[in-house]
């Protein structure tokens, strides 16, 4: 396979490759982007690989290999990819092939012919041939050969694993058309939705998945999307939510059979109690209570148990709060507060847990929407964002020349100026003590930029100032006022404790602080009722280009507010 | 793209207000910060045709673009490397109560200021070079317990409550006390200062006031013992709790241990309180401010008490000056009354002597007048008559009357005439309503 495909004969498709799950998906003729199932119909295939006497199993199949043929499976390997051994954690691996020194990097010893001995397989190579049955799928899905993809990487992948990973798919027969960030896909995937807004908004991906939590702080300016901050986590994961389980059912199953032992004491019981768990995780999602049962779990004791939503929620509270305080702390990190957020897309698999939604939800304002699917009946699917995010840059880009590609992915491209403050207008008031401040851009929105606004102007018209400044945003925080204290007095002290906690909330609120003054102009003559529209660019070089008319008059105010600095090329 | 909707009315222009074209430039922009756009989406690749005109751009730009650019992933700060003590590593994962958990993640540094990402961090790197199946791939030995011991440090560690819970009783942050010896050289302030310093972490009233130095206010000073005095403490010792057993063994018997566990917490803290109140007590007896300010106070005191003294002494001195005055007056003023007594008696007497001379005369004018008898010897009757009378004038008449009359009639040898100044008299007496007309018949 050559890397370089014509782009008239190239199939492109998204991946999203993760380290439990990855999932493959192409964009249909009317723009919209379809998740394809493989052969065992799973839309979310597990990242494994399996070797039985030879045979390679992939996927599900590969992943039930866990309780028989451990040291033969292959999993959890996409974040070793590119690294040096002693930058891994092999913590996710304890119950499959051991990741082990190779040269420079990591490989497993895997039996993987019908040879009665071990191998070396570079984790490049697993990957290759994980890659390669991804492939397979959607050519056998979409019936023509997928030679090209956009693959999802977390944010913090670095060069070198970027690398290691587009070797791989090459060797898989893949060309890899660009490298996205999962949290940008995630947000494209509901940005590219049909009738969707591309308003300006501040969106804040959580991704809650199988071995890793990732945070993004993203701004979105009109299609625009720029990562503020962001934060990992490898302690808050799915896996950890599967623990609490296990060790919850292995307490009800050590409490009924006291005399067959601990399952987690027996690598093939754990495993077994592993999976089963994994499942009951994912029935709580839909259901509110879910059954555990597995024949033979230790020594041939059959085990079956009932719980309920409620009680997951409960074992889980510890993990469901760390994750939302990676949430607060990731805006905290971005210099932001969590009024300033407007959305939360809950992404990875463990988002369909009702208990993240609303643990979330409970950290943030009412302005702030969560995307989840236990929040909104419209939301996407959360392990399916970033593969559709993937599918949709796939096929913007399929046309494209590689060359073109790198180039408008370049740094030189993407690194732009963005706005430090917000630039708005003075309404009701022209003196900045009293006046009020209404921004038209927001901080953080990369240049150049267009933006326009239609003001209302006084009721009986005449000449207006329009003055445009910059404006900062600050928090008011209001304590409620306490209550009389005669009140209180006559309260009994039974009830007092009830008004102390009431008393801890207090109110908060986002103000606009105005900054400096831009410039002023005047419309004069305004009609009865009439509005007034303002169109304001900012050009790279941070000057202003302003026009000031009425709606529906000729002509206008044209003004300009130098830039300081001319290193843009526009 | 998008519009923007304001219902809020823009201000009317302002009398007098006028630009050039009727716009104005004030200020500029404030300077703009250099980020990563995501290459993605399709406004992106319009963005990415517009500014590229289809150039292709030099390496030196590239360089150029990237060198600038805001940082969001942040790169691993070696703030928590710290070496490991090999006797650390033979720990046991049982006797994990005992470890002191920043030791084993390597935060020592930080200790109860680490952040929870700093936790994690150094979390994280345990974990990359301690991780058993590594190891055990590396060929080295299956030993898990520091492995363990490092994921029990951070269970512990990363739980907000369990947290509080070991640096309540994490011995590593402590800070004995200097002994007395030692803050007499003269470094009270550092000394203690750490003190308060690791005492103030406990406090749930944030931030703690500092101990400061010698230059520090009387209001400060005072400040900083009424806050130790009146020490919030978050300190708990539920971490020194002997382990409950498992809840499917004897319930009683779980229950016996929480209560003894319940009274040992209860017991600790109040030996914790008293433990705080007399390290405040010891520091506030080193303190040398206390005794400046109490001698600044007592000379303050004193001054005044000599202020009050010297005032005092004044007055008694103003007293007894005022006193000794009065009582010389007094002296004076005795003696004058007494020679003007005397004198009055003199007088008195004199007068006395006189009137009686005088009704002497008078009397004797009365006899000089033949008792007021036309002629011859007067009758018994008229003598009686003529004297009474002339007693009752005399005594109502004054002493001075009396002499006035006196003199009248000492010369007088004519009775005639001496009746007339009797007539006079009694005449002069009637009108001043002294008698009654028709009393004095001799004389009428």
């Amino acid at each position: 396979m050559s890397a370089q495909t014509d782009p008239a004969q190239r199939v492109a498709i998204g991946i999203s490759f993760g380290n439990s799950y990855s999932s493959i998906a192409y964009t249909t003729g009317d723009g919209k982007s379809e998740v394809i199932a493989n052969e065992d119909g799973d839309r979310q295939i597990p990242s494994a690989l399996s070797y039985v006497e030879g045979e390679e199993l992939h996927g599900g199949q590969a992943k039930s290999q866990f309780v028989r043929n451990a040291k033969n499976t292959a999993a959890y390997f996409r974040d070793f990819l590119g690294q040096q051994f002693e930058s891994i954690d092999p913590s996710p691996c304890h119950q499959s092939a051991h990741p082990i020194q190779h040269g420079d990097g990591v490989a497993f010893g895997i039996r993987d012919t019908d040879e009665d001995k071990e191998n070396t397989v570079t984790v490049g190579d697993v990957t290759t041939r994980h890659l390669k049955r991804l492939r397979s799928s959607a050519s056998d899905y979409l019936g023509k050969d997928v030679n090209a993809a956009v693959i999802t990487v977390p944010t913090n992948f670095s060069d070198a694993q970027k690398e290691a990973l587009k070797k791989a798919s090459t060797d898989a027969g893949i060309e890899v058309l660009q490298f996205i960030n999962e949290p940008t896909a995630a947000v494209l995937s509901y940005d590219a939705r049909p009738g969707a807004q591309t308003a300006d908004k501040i969106v804040v991906v959580a991704d809650l998945g199988g071995t890793r939590s990732d945070i993004a702080v993203v701004a979105s300016r009109g299609g625009i999307y720029t990562i503020l901050a962001t934060l990992h986590d490898y302690e808050v994961s799915g896996f950890k939510l599967d623990q609490v389980l296990i060790d919850y059912f292995a307490k009800e199953f050590v409490k009924k059979h006291k005399s067959a032992g601990d399952p987690r004491e027996n690598d093939r019981s754990l495993a077994k109690l592993k999976l089963e768990c994994e499942a009951v995780k994912k029935a709580l999602s839909i259901g509110t209570t879910a059954n555990f049962s597995m024949e033979s779990l230790v020594g041939g004791v059959d085990f079956t148990a009932t719980i309920n939503r409620t009680r997951y929620d409960l074992l889980g509270s510890k993990l469901f709060a760390a994750f939302t305080r990676l949430v607060t702390h990731a805006v905290e990190k971005a210099h932001l507060d969590p009024l300033d957020v407007s959305e939360i897309i809950l992404a990875g698999g463990n988002s369909h847990t009702p208990k993240v939604a609303s643990a979330v939800r409970s950290a943030f304002p009412d302005s702030t929407t969560i995307l989840a699917p236990s929040t909104s009946s419209t939301a996407i699917n959360p392990s399916e964002l970033s593969v559709r995010g993937a599918a949709i840059q796939a096929s913007l880009i399929q046309e494209f020349e590689l060359e073109d590609i790198e180039q408008s992915t370049h740094p030189m491209v993407t690194v732009t100026p963005h706005l430090s403050t917000a630039v708005g207008v003075l309404c009701i008031s022209g003196d900045e003590s009293s006046g009020i401040f209404h921004p038209i851009i927001d901080a953080e929105t990369s240049l150049p930029v267009r933006r326009t606004a239609t003001i209302a102007t006084p009721r009986e018209g005449g000449d207006v100032l329009i003055k445009v400044a910059e404006g900062s945003r600050h928090i008011k925080v209001t304590k409620p006022e306490s209550k009389p204290k005669s009140e209180k007095e006559e309260a009994d002290d039974e009830d007092s404790d009830e008004d102390e906690s009431d008393e801890e909330e207090e109110l908060r609120e986002k103000t606009w602080k105005v900054g400096k003054t831009l410039s002023e102009a005047a419309i004069r003559g305004v009609k009865k009722g009439g509005k007034v529209e303002v169109q304001i660019n900012i050009g790279a070089d941070l000057s202003i280009n302003a026009i000031f008319r009425e709606v529906g008059a000729k002509g206008g105010i044209r003004g300009i507010v130098q830039g300081h600095k001319t290193n843009g090329s526009t | 793209m998008a519009n923007v909707e304001i219902s809020l009315p823009l201000p009317v222009l302002p009398e007098g207000w006028a630009g050039e074209k009727d716009f104005k430039s004030i200020g500029q922009l404030s300077q703009a910060t250099d980020r990563n756009i995501e290459p993605i989406g399709p406004h992106f690749l319009a963005y990415a045709r517009r500014k590229r005109h289809q150039r292709t751009f030099s390496e030196d730009d590239r360089i150029q673009a990237q060198a600038h650019v805001k940082q969001v992933e942040d790169e691993d700060p070696d703030d928590i490397d710290e070496p490991e003590d090999p006797l650390m590593l033979q720990r046991e994962a049982k006797d994990w109560k005992s470890q002191d958990h920043y030791a084993v993640l390597g935060i020592t540094r930080h200790r109860h200021r680490a952040t929870e990402e700093q936790i994690k961090r150094a979390h994280r790197r345990k974990v990359l070079k301690h991780h058993p199946d590594k190891k055990a791939a590396a060929g080295g030995t299956e030993d898990d317990q520091f492995f363990k011991c490092i994921q029990k440090a951070t269970e512990v560690l990363s739980d907000p409550v369990r947290r509080r819970q070991f640096d309540s009783v994490d011995e590593g942050a402590e800070v004995e006390p200097p002994s007395k010896k030692d803050t007499q050289k003269g470094n009270f302030y550092k000394l203690w200062g750490k003190v308060f310093e690791a005492e103030g972490r406990f406090s749930n009233n944030q931030p703690v006031p500092k101990l400061g130095n010698d230059k520090s206010t009387k209001e400060e000073v005072e400040h900083f013992y009424n806050f130790w005095y009146n020490f919030d403490s978050w300190r708990t010792f539920e971490y020194l709790d002997e382990d409950v057993p498992d809840d499917n063994e004897n319930r009683d018997q779980k229950r016996h241990v929480e209560r003894k566990n319940q009274a040992a917490r209860r017991k600790k803290k109040t030996e914790d309180t008293t433990r705080l109140r007399r390290l405040v007590d010891d520091a506030l007896a080193l303190d040398e401010r206390i005794k400046k300010f109490r001698q600044a106070e007592s000379a303050q005191k004193n001054k005044r008490r000599l202020e009050k003294e010297a005032e005092q002494k004044r007055l008694a001195e103003e007293a007894a000056k005022k006193k000794e005055e009065d009582a010389k007056a007094a002296a004076e003023k005795e003696a004058a009354e007494k020679a003007a007594k005397a004198d009055n008696k003199k007088s008195k007497e004199a007068a006395k002597n006189a009137a009686k001379k005088n009704k002497r005369v008078v009397r004797g004018a009365v006899k000089d007048a033949n008792y007021f008898h036309a002629s011859g010897d007067a009758p018994a009757t008229q003598i009686d008559g003529a004297l009474n009378d002339v007693d009752l004038i005399i005594t109502r008449i004054d002493n001075e009357e009396l002499a006035a009359l006196t003199s009248k009639l000492n010369t007088e040898k004519d009775a005639a005439k001496i009746k007339g100044i009797f007539q006079e008299e009694v005449k002069r007496l009637v009108g001043a309503g002294k008698v009654t007309e028709g009393e004095l018949k001799s004389l009428a």
